[in-house]
């Protein structure tokens, strides 16, 4: 019985895995692809090790398990935005299909600073992200 | 057919398959973007590997080699992250 569920944890994990990488390998664009990467983070890595818990069931495994899941689960988007953010300040090539691009026109390019409103509409950032808050 | 004996003729060749197909995409990608991501989802997938083999053999101390790719994959997202951002500066 215990194995019979390690094994179906496993096998569900590692063909989350699969699909992520045939996702990797055919999709056109770089943010396409960052977004990929963190479904084989979340389910395929952690069936996988909450499978190796079940096997062990030892408190020691399963801490080592449980630390593992949630560094992985806390740090796969963070690097997976910090790299999509500087590929598009890179002004890496989008695809051709892309219809909405909503960070058009949002960024600063020489301060990295993104705006939260639409710039194109007189807007002025309220702040001065050089010399701090404006005096009126 | 025992658990080894259905590791070894099923999970592993997937997950061999994944590996190989990432790695396709790390020698083609045409950006360095491409390239660091895909570097990252193999350090992944090492993950995976690292837990089934050690399901496999029976030993427990495989998992702390898991923890450590997982600290490194971050650390080493992050640093190419941040050398693609200032990169460009220096260009101009």
């Amino acid at each position: 019985m215990n194995e019979l569920i390690v094994m179906i944890l496993s096998t569900i994990g590692s063909i989350f895995v699969l699909s992520t990488s045939v996702a990797m390998f055919r999709k056109r664009d770089v943010y396409l692809r960052i977004n990929v990467t963190t479904k084989t983070a979340t389910l395929g890595l952690g069936l996988l090790l909450a499978s190796a818990a079940i096997f062990f069931q030892e408190y020691s495994v399963t801490t080592r398990v449980l630390v593992t899941i949630i560094f992985v689960i806390l740090t796969a988007p963070i690097g997976g935005h910090m790299l999509a953010r500087a590929a598009y300040l890179n002004k890496i090539k989008k695809w051709e299909g892309m219809k909405i691009d909503d960070l058009a026109g949002q960024y600063d390019p020489k301060r990295k600073v993104l705006y939260s409103e639409k710039k194109n509409t007189s807007f002025e950032p309220p702040v001065d992200y050089d010399k701090g808050p404006k005096k009126t | 057919m025992t658990l080894v004996e259905y590791y070894q003729y099923v999970v592993v060749p997937i997950l061999g398959v994944s590996v190989i197909l990432v790695f396709i995409r790390f020698l083609k990608g045409p950006s360095l973007a491409d390239r660091v991501i895909s570097l990252d989802m193999l350090i992944l997938m090492a993950i995976g590997i690292v837990v089934i083999y050690s399901i496999i053999y029976d030993q427990s101390t495989f998992l702390d080699i898991a923890m450590l790719f997982a600290l490194i994959a971050f650390l080493g997202t992050v640093a190419f992250a941040y050398y693609l951002e200032e990169r460009k500066k220096r260009d101009e």
